[in-house]
């Protein structure tokens, strides 16, 4: 009894914490982080039904428990085997399926969007814009030089940097298409915005592109969310999400 | 004690004893794990205290070790290696295992790994704190990578190297034991569960730990040899160019995932082996399709090694593939509740004895559901792309590798306690320290989920520079809390284990009433036995 009676306590402690919600998700932001936040849902209304299933028959299984003084050996049941593969199976792989929906990650290419670089490295980020000629300049290892003010190691020779902007701070217009391509020169780093649902590591040698559109001005934090070493947890910088007309104003004045 | 009866001892062939050692290696490493848990549980709660011990890198250290030290030493041990040793000669009526000095060279090699293990944390230059998955470049470069990058992880490699070779040789030993040396007229299909289990664990250990050892080779040669890998060139690491030049760091999380996966399903199929056991002794009557239990354990081992790639989801694969490694993912359900609908089935209506093994075998039920269930959020890549690394993460794979695969290891130690020391352990003693331990268990892991939906990152030694995160610290010091107490009450455990080693009541010949082999064998005099 008091197995069934712990049991019981466990079950309604879980619904109570998704009740009262503690702590929850930040608001979303984007369709994709609201189209997450259906699926979700979706997802934990199944889990939770199966998690308060499971637990009562587990609870009714051990209150009942010495009720047949003679009990019927178990061995197997062919129908009801097959029913309960087929039920689980659809319903996974429906999850599955629907999960896949939201996937949309390959991007579209950079026509037509805001292109921005995004440097990271150990621990810190740094954002290139291509300036009022559309074209990042050249870089090198060579160049960079964080205290000299070049994080992202412009060739000084290749006109088209002259007019790159590099920030520590990530602005992007509302509304408008962005496409981020990501770069380290380290190690192993991630770029994670909650409101965005999403994160993308970032890999050395590699450049990941992640498509943006925000239609909800707003600031929001930009977390490093791949262990990359002693300053991990101080990788901290801000997406600030302007008005298109103020972005525009912002990069002129640059 | 002589000395050369002391080398006997110390150098034993004998399985009883070999798996003896294990145990107590593991709950020496279980101890020591779990201390630094606690440290890492404090360090998080009191960012503000800063002294020599609370610095960023020390907790990475922690947590690094915490990890390596619970999955190998842990989880892979006791549930294998100690039990596996104890019981698998006994269930099949085996004389022992089959190659009995290849089965004590295994010991020592863990024991060597696990020395270097505990040598690398206090390593010159600092303990090593890439994780236990050691993610190149970070893991490669060295020194100027920052503190712990440079002897503390070759050291790590090493000791992790040596584990794999003890293990490919254990799995090896098991596979030969369960194929020639079973009873005459046992076939595979009369085998007992435990011993199903333990044989494609072995099986899953042969291939995934292989391919481990392999890649701790080359990355060893990256760090050591200035081979290139798992490092691409043009690297600039803390202003240094780095000489390496065209390897590719997602190579390394193929191989690594490629094994770890699996090792997974290593910590957790004999203790799905054992409840199986257990839940059908208790219940007094066979398991309920002990065929599909079979087919379901050789069907989440194979599953099991194609679905790597859903802990790759973001980390710059082509996201077609994600759905692919999804759907082979959300199949491995299937399999999984055809287990969980079995043990209902063998309850239902059954006459239930509630007794402390049992206690943890349905714990066991009720932990591997609720941390399978959040399985089904992580493996759908969408969902994936917020929870991936964050306390959501953690919460899943405490509960159902953690959790769950330790439930099954008090259990078995519980039910094979007679089988080891010849005397019982004390049931009163048994039931508070179980009833604390699930309450504390669930206390301590399910708030973690919620702070895996405010986006919590995992792997921060503090909470303190994002403002998002100052929401989950009255919720991070309710975790601290329940984990302090769910460690202290493993006290009740540990002193229940060495005083029924000392003092338990003398079992009886077949103390569960048991209809399995282990049970019916009459050399209880024999050495190792009592």
């Amino acid at each position: 009894m008091l197995f069934a009676a712990t049991l019981l306590l466990i079950t309604l402690a879980g619904c109570f914490l998704f009740i009262f919600k503690p702590v929850w998700f930040p608001l979303p932001v984007t369709s994709a982080a609201f189209a997450y936040d259906r699926q979700f849902n979706w997802t934990l209304w199944i889990c939770g039904g199966i998690f308060i299933a499971v637990h009562l028959l587990l609870i009714w299984t051990v209150i009942r428990r010495g009720r047949a003084t003679n009990p019927v050996p178990s061995s197997s049941h062919k129908g009801l085997e097959i029913g309960w593969i087929t039920a689980t199976g659809i319903l996974f792989i429906a999850l599955s399926v629907l999960g896949s929906r939201g996937w949309a990650r390959t991007s579209t290419g950079p026509a037509g969007k805001e292109v921005i670089e995004v440097d990271a490295h150990q621990f810190a980020w740094n954002f290139r814009y291509p300036g009022p000629d559309g074209l990042f300049g050249r870089t090198d290892l060579k160049f960079i030089s964080d205290s000299g003010g070049n994080p992202a190691g412009i060739d000084p020779k290749d006109l088209a940097g002259k007019d790159d902007i590099v920030t520590a701070t990530l602005r992007i217009p509302a509304g408008r298409d962005v496409l981020l391509l990501l770069h380290s020169r380290d190690v192993i780093h991630d770029f994670f915005v909650r409101e965005l649902r999403t994160k993308q590591d970032i890999v050395p040698g590699m450049e990941i592109p992640l498509d943006l559109h925000v239609d909800q001005p707003g600031s929001y934090e930009i977390a490093c969310a791949e262990l990359c070493g002693l300053g991990h947890s101080q990788m901290r910088s801000v997406m600030i999400v302007m008005p298109a007309e103020e972005y525009d104003r912002w990069k002129q004045q640059h | 004690m002589e000395a050369a009866a002391l080398t006997r001892r110390l150098f034993t062939t004998d399985h009883r004893l070999i798996a003896r050692q294990y145990f107590f290696l593991s709950l020496f490493a279980v101890l020591v794990g779990t201390l630094l848990s606690m440290a890492m549980r404090f360090h998080l709660i009191f960012p503000l205290v800063r002294n020599d011990l609370l610095t960023p890198e020390y907790y990475l250290s922690l947590l690094t070790l915490h990890g390596t030290i619970m999955v190998f030493f842990v989880l892979t041990l006791a549930p294998v290696s100690a039990f596996g040793n104890l019981v698998i000669p006994e269930q099949l009526g085996a004389k022992g295992m089959a190659f009995p000095r290849l089965n004590m060279l295994s010991f020592w090699i863990t024991a060597a790994s696990f020395g270097l293990l505990l040598a690398s944390f206090f390593a010159v230059g600092g303990g090593p704190l890439s994780g236990w998955t050691a993610y190149p470049p970070l893991s490669v470069v060295g020194a100027i990578a920052g503190p712990g990058e440079g002897l503390g992880q070759t050291l790590w490699f090493f000791s992790i190297g040596l584990f794999c070779i003890s293990s490919v040789l254990t799995a090896m030993n098991m596979i030969a034991t369960i194929l020639d040396e079973r009873a005459p007229g046992m076939t595979l299909m009369m085998m007992p569960l435990p011993c199903w289990n333990w044989f494609v664990t072995a099986i899953l250990t042969l291939l995934s730990f292989s391919v481990l050892l392999a890649a701790l080779f080359l990355i060893l040669l990256d760090r050591l040899a200035g081979t290139s890998f798992f490092v691409p060139g043009g690297l600039l690491v803390a202003d240094e160019a780095i000489r390496h030049t065209g390897g590719s760091p997602l190579l390394w999380q193929h191989l690594f995932w490629f094994f770890g996966h699996p090792e997974v399903y290593i910590a957790i199929l004999p203790g799905m082996g054992i409840v199986s056991h257990l839940i059908s002794n208790f219940s007094r009557r066979p398991i309920f399709g002990y065929r599909s239990m079979i087919w379901a354990t050789i069907s989440i081992a194979f599953l099991g090694l194609l679905v790597w790639g859903h802990h790759m989801f973001i980390s710059g694969l082509n996201p077609y593939s994600a759905i692919a490694f999804s759907l082979l993912t959300m199949v491995i359900g299937v399999p999984s509740a055809v287990k969980t609908f079995n043990w209902i089935a063998t309850l239902w209506g059954a006459s239930l004895e509630l007794n402390t093994a049992m206690l943890f075998a349905l714990g066991f039920v009720s932990m591997f559901v609720t941390g399978g269930l959040s399985g089904l959020f992580l493996g759908q890549p969408q969902l994936d792309a917020y929870f991936h690394d964050t306390y959501f993460v953690v919460a899943h794979f405490h509960l159902i590798m953690g959790i769950a695969a330790l439930f099954a290891i008090f259990a078995a130690t519980f039910y094979w306690f007679p089988l080891m020391f010849g005397r019982m352990m004390d049931e009163r003693l048994g039931k508070l320290h179980f009833y604390l331990t699930f309450i504390g268990a669930y206390a301590t892991f399910g708030p973690m989920h919620f702070a895996g939906f405010a986006g919590n990152p995992r792997r921060y030694s503090d909470f303190t520079t994002f403002d998002f995160l100052a929401q989950v610290m009255p919720l991070q010091r309710w975790i601290t809390g329940a984990a302090f107490c769910l460690a202290a009450v493993q006290i009740i455990f540990l002193w229940n284990l060495f005083r029924s080693i000392r003092h338990g009541v003398t079992a009886p010949p077949n103390p569960w009433a048991s209809n399995s082999y282990e049970w019916q064998a009459v050399h209880m005099n024999t050495e190792g036995r009592y």
